[in-house]
């Protein structure tokens, strides 16, 4: 039963899920009794999933609680930063909690820019979050350069499409390929390059995205039949 | 009727009803022993070979479930591929580390991989604190993941789910330590990063495939062939929408053309 429970309710729920998608929605104050219901559900269900995951954060809490605080009483490898990153929580915690230096009341924004919160998201967090995504820049650098790597013919080709749509892109390609003739005009950079994305990147994007569709429809109904074991914890054959 | 369902989805039933009867019928047909022949994926068929590595250079095996929660279909598809993972670690006497960026699918992992290592017959080995939470917040997921990769030194990186721009940063700081990296995501927007950066990448449908090739269970190889006919259908519309529209520009003969409009509504969102 223990297994047979959550299976039942991931059915139950993913068969409702599947039906408000050909259910009429009715407007506010008009419908019969089954319109809404699943106007109910639809309009709920993320509220409901958004409720169990908030009582799933102490779970996420409890969690990292275990794994730095054990680091630091055993004065394991790396311990200051287990130690940094528990000071770290229970200050935004307490912070966040109390409405410090914020409106008080519980209709005060916690996270308003004047409370210690907010201050903390603007000079820490914010600058952090910056610092990490700018590292893509280089990170894109050393990807796209062993990507690039003419080793393969299918490298070559992708280095002279990419070639080709980034110069294409700038005013410089523009003007490069200017004076091609009228007759000729489709291999100017510019248009060669509209040409690259809009047809065969476009036509293999929706090749992939066809089999996506595929994919999450086999997938849900999998789930929905309960033969995709492992995924809820079910014994195995 | 009119009340009890939505007219203007009537195509959508059509196909929903068409999809998942041809899903089940290749199901039925593959429990009654008419399973399909896969082909290999290369990425699955590393998976074993890449685990053996790990174990063989005595270092820690890292799994990335996405960076969504719960209600991803990805997401639920990079756990079930876990599911199958961990029951390989298990057996292989490998540290696996799973790290998650919500909570409930820390609970779901922590579930599946209990499962696993049950499964496999070593259930004292399995630690719950292999599977870690460590921030909801997109960069500092990263930076956590990152340091730790950075640290650790893992032989290899799972990256299977459904993730967003921290797809590269996770890729390239796996690939800078000489990781055998075996990543899948059906972002469409990602997938070049992780093509770029990781040895193997399961492209688009092949993350839904992954945990059927590597169960080989019939009831899940049976519905890979249910897509395959369902790519076929939509290859063949392709095919005679494309037909349709170039005789129609070309003959403007009326019946072609309402031919064409009507396999274009056939197709259109929201109904005709």
């Amino acid at each position: 039963m223990r297994s047979r429970a959550p299976q039942l309710l991931v059915a139950a729920v993913g068969i409702l899920l599947v039906l408000t998608a050909f259910v009429p929605r009715p407007a506010p104050g008009a419908g019969n009794a089954w319109q809404g219901f699943f106007a109910y559900i639809d309009e709920n269900f993320s509220v409901w999933f958004n409720i169990m995951a908030v009582f799933a954060f102490g779970l996420g809490a409890a969690s990292l609680l275990g794994v730095h605080g054990g680091r630091v009483r055993r004065r394991g490898r790396d311990w200051p930063y287990s130690l940094a990153t528990l000071l770290a929580f229970g200050v935004t915690l307490l912070v966040g909690l109390l409405k410090l230096g914020g409106p008080p009341g519980l209709t005060g924004d916690p996270a308003d820019s004047a409370s210690i919160l907010g201050r903390i998201f603007a000079a820490v967090v914010s600058p952090l979050q910056a610092s990490m995504f700018a590292l893509l820049a280089f990170f894109v650098a050393s990807a796209s350069y062993r990507a690039f790597r003419v080793r393969t013919r299918e490298a070559s080709a992708l280095l002279a499409a990419a070639l080709v749509i980034l110069i294409g892109r700038t005013p410089f390609g523009s003007a490069l390929t200017q004076w091609l003739p009228e007759p000729l005009a489709f291999l100017r950079l510019e248009r060669l390059s509209l040409w690259i994305v809009q047809v065969p990147n476009l036509a293999g994007q929706r090749a992939i995205m066809i089999g996506i569709a595929l994919g999450v429809v086999a997938m849900s109904l999998r789930l929905i039949l309960g033969l995709e074991r492992g995924v809820l914890g079910k014994e195995r054959p | 009727m009119a009340g009890w369902f939505e007219q203007a989805n009537w195509n959508l039933a059509l196909f929903t009803l068409i999809l998942g009867g041809v899903l089940l019928a290749s199901i039925r047909a593959a429990l009654r022993g008419r399973v399909p022949r896969v082909r290999v994926l290369p990425g699955v068929a590393a998976m074993a070979e890449a685990v053996g590595r790990a174990v063989e250079m005595g270092r820690p095996v890292f799994f990335v479930p996405g960076t969504r929660d719960l209600d991803n279909v990805q997401t639920v598809a990079g756990l079930a591929v876990l599911g199958e993972l961990a029951a390989l670690t298990a057996r292989l006497e490998c540290r696996l580390e799973v790290l998650t960026d919500r909570s409930l699918v820390m609970a779901a992992a922590r579930e599946a991989g209990r499962a696993a290592y049950l499964a496999a017959g070593r259930p004292e080995t399995w630690r719950d604190d292999s599977v870690s939470y460590v921030s909801d917040d997109q960069f500092g997921f990263v930076a956590r993941v990152d340091g730790l990769i950075a640290r650790e030194r893992p032989a290899t990186c799972f990256w299977l789910g459904a993730f967003s721009a921290e797809s590269l940063l996770l890729a390239e700081a796996g690939s800078q330590i000489g990781a055998i990296q075996i990543a899948g995501t059906a972002e469409r927007s990602q997938l070049p990063f992780f093509i770029a950066a990781c040895d193997y990448t399961l492209i688009g449908e092949e993350l839904f495939a992954a945990s059927a090739c590597l169960t080989g269970d019939p009831a899940l190889l049976g519905t890979l062939r249910g897509q395959d006919l369902g790519k076929a259908v939509a290859g063949g519309a392709l095919l005679l929408g494309s037909l349709l529209a170039t005789a129609a520009a070309l003959t403007h003969w009326p019946f072609i053309v309402k031919l064409q409009s009507a396999l274009q509504r056939l197709f259109s969102a929201g109904g005709p």
